[in-house]
């Protein structure tokens, strides 16, 4: 059972470079072959500071440094029980190599339904960067299958 | 990079579609690393086996690459503003991802011409495994 004490629980603030490396074997491990994702001169050519982070990376960057089983475990997570029910962000300016992002988050919801055979719990991250300029918002639902 | 135009798209139009390569332990193995998710459930049999799972099983968030990418290769990304999915089933190791996607409303919101698009991530027996959604902003 997750531990509904933990809605309203921040995770500790965190801040991660965005390692153009890490961008290049994220946009190989997903068959992504557009040049702009890998080179530098293509991204700017692009109007882009460096090789852009993709629409899904700030995700990444929640993990970068995280042992899954840590973060979650104090709220009763079960890895091998864990899904993901739905992912958002929402998207206020480019994250590129180079940068360094902060990430806040929270969770703000947990329920169940069917009994409390799912149960769910919504996690909320907003992600600044070195300027102080937030970049994204992401919210994320996982979900632990008691059934 | 992209010739889309407000003016010129349809409620109804269609993003050209994105077919995504069989999904194998290799792809598993290589998303697990760059995604930073090294949940052994994706990449350790014996730990699926012994959760319940027949296999490993997708990242959801591979699946949400694909979908990315099928935003990206249609509009620039600096001009996506939001983009989020729902996951409705796990995708199975060897699926065959196709993406599509399509246009459904055309409005203006802080003072940009935007669309919002549908989307929609099914397997090669036409199981639907993402449907998301996602507003961009166009010229």
């Amino acid at each position: 059972m997750l531990d509904r004490s933990y809605v309203g629980h921040s995770f500790p603030t965190h801040s991660v470079p965005v390692e153009a490396g890490q961008l290049r074997f994220f946009a190989k491990a997903v068959g992504e072959e557009s040049p702009v994702y890998h080179d530098r001169e293509a991204a700017r050519a692009a109007g882009y500071r460096d090789i852009p982070a993709p629409p899904t990376f700030v995700f990444s960057l929640g993990l970068v440094g995280t042992d899954l089983a840590e973060k979650y475990l104090p709220m009763g997570v079960d890895l091998a029980r864990l899904l993901h029910g739905e992912q958002q962000f929402e998207y206020f300016a480019p994250i590129c190599a180079g940068d360094v992002i902060t990430l806040e988050s929270k969770v703000t919801d947990i329920y169940d339904k069917k009994g409390g055979a799912l149960e769910f719990a919504v996690e909320e991250t907003t992600a600044t960067n070195q300027d102080g300029e937030l970049v994204a918002k992401a919210v994320q639902t996982l979900v632990m299958r008691n059934g | 990079m992209s010739a889309i135009n407000f003016e010129s798209l349809s409620v109804g139009d269609e993003l050209p579609s994105l077919a995504k390569p069989l999904i194998s332990r290799t792809t598993l193995a290589l998303f697990a690393g760059a995604s930073g998710d090294h949940n052994p459930i994706h990449i350790d049999i014996d730990f699926a086996r012994a959760a319940g799972m027949d296999d490993v099983f997708a990242h959801g968030m591979l699946g949400m690459a694909y979908l990315g990418q099928l935003l990206t290769q249609w509009v620039p990304q600096q001009q996506l503003r939001s983009y989020g999915v729902r996951f409705g089933s796990i995708t199975q190791l060897g699926a065959q991802m196709s993406c599509a996607g399509k246009v459904v409303e055309k409005f203006e919101e802080n003072g940009e011409k935007r669309v919002r698009l549908e989307l929609q991530a099914t397997d090669e027996n036409g199981d639907v495994k993402l449907v998301g959604q996602a507003v961009a902003a166009l010229d």
